[in-house]
């Protein structure tokens, strides 16, 4: 029986948990080792296993796999989530590209000081409403079909629908205005791994909250 | 005869360079679109409202990592399994983190520049050329992945001229990668993609940062 992958990283969302939630939309089971200590922050830098010196790393099929977007691809195609030729292909990075982009705004938002914080809020829910969320509720408009992409659940409606709960995490509101987007949201969490990875007692990781980033700054002296 | 692929974008390498750079490998020749007419055309086409646009096969594409794994595939420069894929994914994107802190510099404020510079620097000397080099080391052959010249090579060619044009020394304890980019320059379309009068662009002058501020509003 083949190993499960093994994934690398803080406790924490950060970059790592795209991942966990195509895993376990694809009904994959993994398991975690996080960095928890100075010691394992320290072993990034000569533990050969990590090509850059960075997480996420996930240990899968043999390999020692870097880079959030490499991960991501590889586990869409191995669990058939990435469309069925070059073009549908191509329509997934493209969806997927524009929500990494506004997911990054999410990952880093904790980190932004006391007095940017407003600043980088407004920004998103700007980004939120006028860019992304418009768009991608004109691809559902224009087929009218049950998934982003090919009429067929890929990774393109998995990152949207994490991406829809971090948005009604930050301001509910935010979806209004937005139907087709709020019945996918509705429709992927009731498939069955996506519900069950939406359980208490999941993988899923929580958002970052005041007290769990200073103690994360206390302990990497950051 | 199929028709050259179309490139929307500023007229300065940025985020379409890389794209310039594997078609260019790839010995696919192109039409590229800036200036006045530029905005009435792509005006409906831009997903989130951003360039680069490609337009090729009937497609109009964004995201310029959308667009360069699709030309990747589309010209076998992609490895011939999913894990020459993954591998090469791996090293497209470490070299893309390299460049987009390059790109990025000209836009911060004239007193970060030096340091910027500086830091990216160190970063190629410290984490990624490494690398790169114990890749090469590890299996003594000419390209990155799968004994074959892929994407991942051209990138990684990419990202080698860029952080020499900060410091031309840098190769200076990577041998592998001194033979790497020898090799890989004296490739027919690479070579020719290294004369003046290609496609390709010089890097970002204060002329060019401020056309892309006032269009873009930043």
């Amino acid at each position: 029986m083949a190993e499960k992958p093994v994934l690398h990283y803080f406790n924490a969302r950060g970059k790592m948990e795209s991942i966990r939630w195509l895993l376990a939309a694809a009904g994959v089971e993994f398991e975690e080792e996080f960095i928890a200590s100075p010691e394992d922050m320290a072993k990034l830098k000569t533990d050969e296993r990590f090509m850059f010196q960075q997480v996420p790393m996930v240990e899968m099929d043999g390999m020692k796999l870097v880079q959030s977007r490499a991960i991501l691809n590889y586990i869409a195609t191995k669990y058939n989530l990435y469309g069925k030729d070059a073009k549908e292909r191509v329509l997934i990075d493209m969806y997927t590209e524009g929500m990494t982009d506004l997911n990054e705004m999410f990952i880093l938002l904790p980190m932004a000081s006391k007095e940017e914080k407003p600043d980088k809020i407004a920004t998103i829910k700007d980004k939120t409403k006028n860019r992304y969320l418009p768009a991608f509720e004109k691809v559902l408009k224009s087929h009218g079909q049950d998934y982003l992409v090919g009429n067929r659940l890929s990774r393109a409606d998995i990152l949207m629908v994490e991406l829809l709960y971090y948005i009604e995490e930050l301001d509910a509101s935010l979806l209004d205005g937005f139907p087709l987007l709020q019945a996918l949201k509705t429709r992927i969490s009731n498939l069955p791994n996506v519900k069950k990875f939406l359980q208490p007692g999941s993988q899923r990781k929580p958002p970052l909250d005041e007290k769990v980033l200073e103690e994360a700054r206390k302990t990497f002296k950051l | 005869m199929a028709a050259k692929p179309k490139l929307y974008y500023f007229c300065g390498r940025g985020r379409m360079e890389a794209i310039r750079w594997l078609l260019a490998a790839a010995g696919v020749e192109v039409d590229s679109r800036w200036g006045r007419g530029r905005r009435r055309t792509t005006a409906g086409h831009l997903l989130f409202g951003q360039v680069p646009l490609v337009e090729i096969d009937g497609m109009m594409l964004t995201q310029t990592r959308a667009i360069l794994s699709y030309l990747a595939a589309k010209y076998n420069l992609y490895g011939k399994d999913l894990k020459e894929r993954a591998r090469i994914d791996m090293y497209t994107d470490g070299t893309m983190d390299l460049m987009l802190m390059i790109l990025a510099t000209p836009f911060s404020s004239p007193t970060n520049k030096e340091g910027s510079y500086a830091t990216i620097v160190q970063k190629a000397k410290t984490r990624y050329f490494p690398a790169f080099e114990k890749v090469l080391k590890g299996h003594g052959e000419d390209f990155l992945v799968g004994n074959a010249f892929s994407w991942a090579d051209v990138q990684l060619f990419e990202a080698i001229l860029m952080v020499e044009e900060l410091d031309a020394a840098v190769l200076s304890d990577f041998p592998q990668l001194k033979a790497f980019k020898a090799r890989v320059g004296n490739m027919p379309n690479m070579k020719k993609f290294l004369q003046p009068g290609s496609q390709r662009k010089p890097p970002a002058d204060d002329h060019y940062v401020k056309v892309v501020r006032d269009v873009l509003q930043f």
